[in-house]
Parts: structure tokens; sequence; C-alpha cells
């Protein structure tokens, strides 16, 4: 796999800048009584953009910058994270889906593996404080509110690292069907004369 | 072609699932002074600027996201002081003659009780981040070692406390918020008999404390007003100076102080529209005495 390092360096960038403006702005704001959290929404955004491997690797470096500048237990973030990144990627190597809705669905369901993974990991590390019930809806309203910003980060994401994005014969693909309007399996050059270039030859 | 490819691609997860289980049992089973804990530390200690500095930038961001909250929020809550105030009127003026007594009292006494708020040399810090996870109730404020910040020292705002330091770098700190999942305090009802349990928060719930261990024939009732108990044990002695608002009863049930000694407890401050708080660097002044005229 050949990875440009202009990539690399936008990878770098948006999970910095996504972590900060979490951290000093987007935390603080509260919606419904929660807060948003970016963070599994961007490594979403980039398994579904980039693939299951960047998608795990960006979930792992993600999730640790978090854990070291939250001062909270190395390795339970980016554990988590690994598997939002891997299956975002996943379900693009697999199913390739191009409903405009997709981000808004796996941005639901990153969220909720982060939250529910999280409250896991803690009962399994020990919790002395007595636990309420309203932390299903906690989880839950995040659920919803991240939900309802998952479409604008995810194109955001897409916005930053699309030029760099390493080549891939899906997208091209994918890209030549849209804009064209003409089936995958034929060629623009075909549908306007092109045919008489091939007999040329 | 497609073997490798799935090899590497299993190969890669699997070791990024390794090394971040490496990483948690390594973490969760060293001290504070441990290696990963500096590193952590130092990784706060750089990014410490960047992160006063994007707080500087995001803060009309923040404003007016939080003018809309807090304009819904407000609309919400104004029948509701509007009767609290009736009644806070009312207690004021029995206060105000209680204070009369209470100063008459002191001087026959001769009480050298100068212990404010200034006693405990607090430093002022602003908030310049906070955790977005359920799970961490903590918040990052700009004063830190240099500014004579150690871990351990109460934090308080708009007239409560609001948590513990538990996280210092040179110019900033980590707060642990009185509903952090790892914070526990000794507190006092101011019920006319001081009942003493120990308050803890409900994960999950941040609006409410559960403040437990009380003597199950306490005579607890809603709206009394609960505050750290500061107690000293020979050498031991709580993180928390005496008498510092923390919250009012908000649900003093019979039946479960019967059974359990426990009540719920609605935070005075709220913790979550808070701009600047105060360190408490020398929580333990030790200058109260008290004689009595032979």
């Amino acid at each position: 796999m050949n990875v440009p390092p202009s990539f690399v360096i936008r990878l770098v960038a948006l999970g910095l800048l996504a972590v900060v403006i979490q951290v000093a702005a987007v935390s603080q704001i509260s919606i419904f009584g929660v807060s948003a959290d970016l963070s599994p929404l961007v490594v979403m955004s980039v398994g579904l953009l980039a693939g299951s491997i960047t998608g795990a690797l960006m979930g792992f470096g993600m999730g640790l910058l978090v854990d070291l500048l939250l001062v909270q237990t190395l390795g339970v973030t980016s554990l988590l994270y690994i598997f939002i990144g891997f299956w975002s990627g996943r379900l693009r190597e697999l199913r390739d889906p191009a409903h405009e809705l997709v981000p808004l669905g796996m941005g639901a369901a990153a969220t909720a593996v982060a939250g529910i993974g999280m409250a896991l990991i803690q009962f399994l590390l020990g919790v002395d404080a007595p636990v309420s019930f309203l932390l299903v809806q906690q989880i839950f309203l995040t659920v919803l509110v991240n939900s309802l910003i998952s479409l604008p980060v995810f194109a955001l994401v897409r916005r930053a690292l699309t030029p760099a994005l390493p080549d891939d014969p899906r997208r091209r693909r994918r890209r030549r069907y849209t804009t064209g309007g003409l089936s995958p399996l034929k060629r623009p050059s075909e549908g306007l004369g092109g045919s008489a270039g091939v007999m040329s030859r | 072609m497609h073997d490798k490819q799935v090899r590497r691609r299993r190969a890669v997860l699997a070791l990024l699932v390794v090394v971040s289980l490496i990483l948690l049992s390594t973490y969760f089973g060293e001290a504070d002074s441990g290696p990963l804990h500096s590193v952590q530390r130092g990784i706060v200690t750089i990014f410490s600027p960047i992160q006063k500095g994007a707080s500087t930038l995001l803060t009309p961001v923040r404003d007016i996201a939080g003018f809309f909250s807090s304009t819904f929020h407000a609309k919400d809550q104004v029948a509701q002081l509007r009767s609290e105030n009736q009644k806070l009127l009312g207690e004021v003026a029995a206060y105000r003659a209680a204070d009369i007594q209470n100063q008459q009292l002191r001087a026959d006494i001769k009480l050298n009780d100068s212990i404010g708020i200034s006693n405990y040399r607090p430093v002022s810090a602003s908030i310049i981040g906070s955790d977005p996870s359920l799970w961490y109730d903590q918040i990052y404020v700009s004063a830190g070692s240099d500014q004579g910040v150690s871990t351990g020292q109460p934090v308080i705002g708009e007239g409560g406390l609001v948590g513990l330091v538990t996280v210092v770098t040179a110019d900033q700190s980590t707060v642990s918020l009185i509903t952090d999942h790892t914070i526990e305090i000794g507190a006092e009802v101011e019920d006319g008999v001081g009942n003493v349990g120990v308050l803890q928060p409900q994960v999950g719930n941040p609006n409410e404390l559960v403040l437990s261990d009380l003597p199950t024939t306490a005579n607890v009732q809603n709206q009394d007003l609960v505050v750290t108990a500061g107690f000293h044990y020979g050498k031991l002695a709580s993180y928390y100076p005496p008498d510092i608002p923390i919250g009012v009863v908000s649900n003093a049930n019979e039946v479960t102080l019967a059974s359990s000694g426990q009540v719920q407890v609605k935070p005075v401050v709220d913790l979550h529209t808070l701009d600047v708080v105060e360190i408490l660097t020398k929580p333990h002044p030790g200058t109260t005495s008290a004689s009595v005229l032979p």
C-alpha cells in the first residue's frame, strides 16, 4: 500500500485539530445536557474514506492522543477507536456504500460503540461510585447529538483528505459513473463516437 | 494477492489491539510517578500553550452557543426561581437577626475565626478545556505548579466546591470535578445537628450527588445545605477545608434514609458553565483558635 506523505500529514493535522477543538470548545457547549464528541466521528469518516487499515491506524492514533491530552487511562479510547475505524473501513471495502446518509448511520453507530464500550471497560476496571441508569439516557443523547453533526463532520473530513487520498480504482470508477451518467463499463469516448478511434487503431 | 491483503489487514488490527491492551494494563498498574504517567504529563505540558491559544480563539464560538443554551435554560427556570426568591427573602430576615446575635457572642468569647477564603491562598485560573467523556468529569485550568498549584488542592467557584486538582504541569492543571467517579468528599449537613456522611457522584447523572453513610435516624430535610466536613484525625486531614458549600439536599426520602442512610444532593455550582475557578493552594492554614473568658 503506497501512502503519499501528504496524506499522512493531513491525517495527523486532522487528528490534532479535532482533539484541540473538541477540548477547547465543543466539550463546553451543552446540547440536551450533553456535549458532542467529534473524535469518533472523525475516525469513522477516515475509515469510510480511506479503508480499514488507515481507519484502524487513525483510530489508534487519535484514541491515544485523546487519552494523553485528556489525562485518561492510556489505551482505553485507542482500543475502542481502532474498531470504529476498522469497521467503517470494512463497510466501505465490502459494500462501497454510496448513499449520502451513510455517514449519519455510521456516526450514530460509532458514537454508540464508543459510549457503550467505554462503559464496559470502566466497569471491568472497577467503579467505586454508584452508577445511575441515567447513563443509558446520556449515551443515547450523545448518539443523537453526534448523529446530527455527523454529516457536516464527514463533509469536512472528506474535503480535507480528498486531494491527498491514495488513488483508488473504486473511487475513480464511481466518479466516472456519477459524472458522466454512463455505465462504468462504457468509456465516455465510446458514447461520443470513440468507436471510430478504436477502429482506426 | 488477495490473501496477502487479508493477512496484512488482520496483522495490523491484531498489532494495534495488542499495543492498546499493553498500554492499558501497564498504565492501570503503574504508580502516578511511572513512565507512562510521566510521558502523559510531558505531552500535556507540550500541548498546554496550544490548548490555551485555541481556548482564547474559540471563546466567541463558545459564548454564542452558551448564550442560546442559557436562554432556553433560563426560560425554564423563571417560575422556579421566583418561588425560591420569595422563600429566601424570609430566610434572609431570619439570618440577619442570627448574624447580629452571632457577632455579639463572638465578641463575648473572643473567637478568633479569621478563616476566609483569602486565608487559603486562592489562585485564580480560567478554564481552558473540558473532557467530553461521560466517565471522566474533568476540566483543564490555566494555572499550574509555577503558580503554586499542586495535586490534592481543592478548587472552588461561584460560591461552592468545584473539585480537586489531580494532575499538575508547569502552567496547567487537571481538575476532577465533584461529579467525577473517582472523587469522594467528607460532607456535613447543616441540619442543626451536623450529621456527617460521604458524598459521591452518580455516574451518568452529572446533576446529582449521593450523600451516604448518614445516621439512619438523621432528620435531614430537602433544601438543607451540605458543606465540606474538613475533618482532622491526627496527621490525617481532609483535602478540603471545612464549611465550603457543596450542594443542597434535593431528595431526602425518609424510607431511603432510614434503610440505607442516603440522600440526594444537588451541587450549588453549575459545573458546566464555569469560566473561572479558584484553587486553594493552602487549604489547611490552621489559624482557628478560640478562648473563653474566665
